[in-house]
């Protein structure tokens, strides 16, 4: 073989490469834009849940920490201050008018101030922030545990998910309030709190003051900040886009083990 | 079946002769493999460029600096530059890492380019539904090609280097560096480098990519409290998950560019239809 047809050899093999390149990723592009795929995909989310949740068992509890592995600062993320008058009213206070209110399935609902919220059984732990973008933060958080929230009134056994609403708008114009929701085992575990404390200090407001759910098994996102509500429901197909929470509205993943 | 020594012993290859050298199974697995890893790396990249730097640590914010970072920043007179920061030593990489075209012609901010990620757009969630999903491919796949691999005796008769040729493991990177290969009878078993780095990427490798990705699982991590730490913590498990699937990357351009130069098309033809040519003996030097 001589030099020239071997090096029109490698400029072939090189343009068919680059070409099969190309085409495996408009391939790829449309399937990501497509109605079905992306729900072919999500059997994946479905395997990870039922995999991790057989391997770990459901009351496996997150690893805790100690004072020398605190961040020096807990980073903001998401909503830094909710855009909405009624919260920055609630700010102004003090967070003193503030009331949780707890309903849905419940035989007995009802509403939590912050000093009421703050009697009940608490729990403080040290657990790593995993952001979904792949940082993580490590803090101090202090909150009422959910179970002694969920005790107080009277679960119906036909609750499956309980759904957090916060305060903070996700749209411009003021709509789009955040929202999430996990399912029952993940609300009674010990270390699902709602906590109104950050490294020892009342909850700032960057990192979601009053009160922010902690749900240490999962990412970042399901932690909802300004939590202003909590309802108990057995399907939240009903509930803004269906899918169980703002940013999985958006696409993103209901479980969030991984 | 894909009985190398058998052939090799029984009726010795004659030079040109066609031979069975990779069993159906095998060669299904090669080239799932293949698209899962590809789909696994590229969407992975994407994931990285969600938040594209690395830390050693159990979280990010230590007080100790990231040790890789990719962004865009404004570069003064020359308008805005890519940058890649390593252990604090910055080099500009502008077109590829930090700021790079999108298939629109428009500059954009996005650590690796979008020739490079799946979905090309910044599109995390998507992005993690292929990461996932193809992992499960992976694994799976991986899982059968060590149950085959161990009950046909592939991994025993075709991989596991012999005393003898892990005696002459000298020799075998001489014959790398020079570009010289097995001919003949030698060419229908894997030489000794060979058959270390299928063993290392398979049993060491790619295992310790899948650990180190499922440490950043905050549910799996609870399957032992603290075992994270033993790689340092979740973010050092999280730089090795990055350092591993370059490994893994520099394998696959090691593994193309030996199956090129070894004769592109009687290799792709042994990874499709089980056959292999073997190569002439070399003249007596």
């Amino acid at each position: 073989m001589n030099e020239r047809t071997r090096s029109s050899r490698r400029r072939f093999l090189a343009r068919a490469l680059g070409a099969a390149g190309a085409l495996f990723l408009a391939g790829c592009e449309r399937l990501s834009e497509s109605q079905w795929f992306p729900k072919v995909l999500a059997a994946g989310e479905r395997l990870s849940e039922a995999a991790q949740t057989f391997v770990t068992g459901r009351k496996a509890m997150a690893q805790e920490f100690s004072e020398a592995d605190l961040s020096p600062s807990f980073r903001s993320n998401g909503t830094a201050e909710p855009d909405s008058e009624a919260y920055a009213a609630l700010a102004a206070k003090g967070f003193a008018d503030y009331k949780l209110e707890v309903g849905g399935l419940a035989a007995s609902p009802r509403s939590f101030s912050l000093a009421e919220l703050r009697a009940l059984e608490s729990r403080t732990q040290i657990t790593r922030h995993d952001c979904v973008e792949g940082w993580s933060a490590i803090g101090k958080w202090k909150g009422a545990k959910l179970s002694a929230v969920l005790d107080a009134v009277k679960v119906k056994p036909e609750a499956c998910y309980v759904v957090f609403y916060c305060a903070d708008p996700m749209a411009d114009d003021g709509t789009d309030l955040y929202y999430e929701s996990i399912d029952m085992d993940d609300a009674w575990h010990p270390q699902t709190i709602l906590a109104y404390e950050l490294n020892g200090e009342a909850l700032p407001i960057k990192n979601g003051a009053p009160v922010r759910l902690r749900v240490e098994r999962q990412l970042g996102y399901k932690h909802a900040k300004y939590v202003m509500k909590i309802e108990l429901v057995d399907s939240f197909a009903h509930i803004a886009g269906g899918n169980g929470g703002y940013w999985e509205d958006q696409g993103y993943q209901w479980y969030a083990g991984i | 079946m894909d009985d190398v020594t058998a052939s090799a012993s029984t009726t010795a290859p004659i030079a040109g002769r066609l031979y069975y050298r990779h069993s159906l199974p095998v060669r299904v697995m090669h080239w799932i493999n293949v698209i899962a890893l590809t789909i696994i790396f590229m969407s992975g990249l994407m994931i990285f460029n969600a938040h594209p730097a690395l830390y050693w640590g159990k979280s990010s914010y230590t007080g100790r600096p990231p040790i890789l970072e990719i962004g865009a920043r404004d570069g003064g007179a020359t308008g805005a530059i890519g940058y890649t920061k390593i252990f604090g030593h910055e080099f500009n990489t502008t077109g590829v890492l930090g700021l790079s075209r999108e298939p629109s012609g428009r500059p954009a901010a996005r650590a690796f380019p979008s020739w490079l990620t799946i979905p090309d757009m910044q599109w995390l969630s998507m992005a993690r539904s292929w990461h996932f999903f193809f992992a499960w491919i992976f694994v799976v796949n991986g899982l059968c090609y060590v149950a085959y691999s161990l009950w046909s005796r592939h991994l025993a008769r075709d991989i596991a280097p012999t005393r003898g040729e892990l005696a002459k493991i000298g020799q075998s990177i001489k014959d790398h560096l020079l570009f010289r290969h097995e001919t003949g009878e030698a060419a229908t078993r894997y030489n000794v480098l060979q058959k270390i780095t299928y063993l290392v990427v398979i049993f060491v490798l790619l295992p310790l990519a899948i650990l180190m990705g499922l440490a950043m699982s905050p549910r799996i991590d609870t399957v032992f409290a603290g075992w994270v730490d033993w790689v340092g913590g979740r973010q050092s498990a999280r730089t090795i998950h990055f350092i591993a699937a370059w490994l893994i990357v520099a394998f696959v351009l090691i593994h193309v560019f030996e199956v090129v130069i070894t004769g592109l098309w009687n290799n792709l033809r042994s990874m499709i239809t089980g056959r292999y040519r073997i190569p002439p003996e070399a003249p007596h030097e």
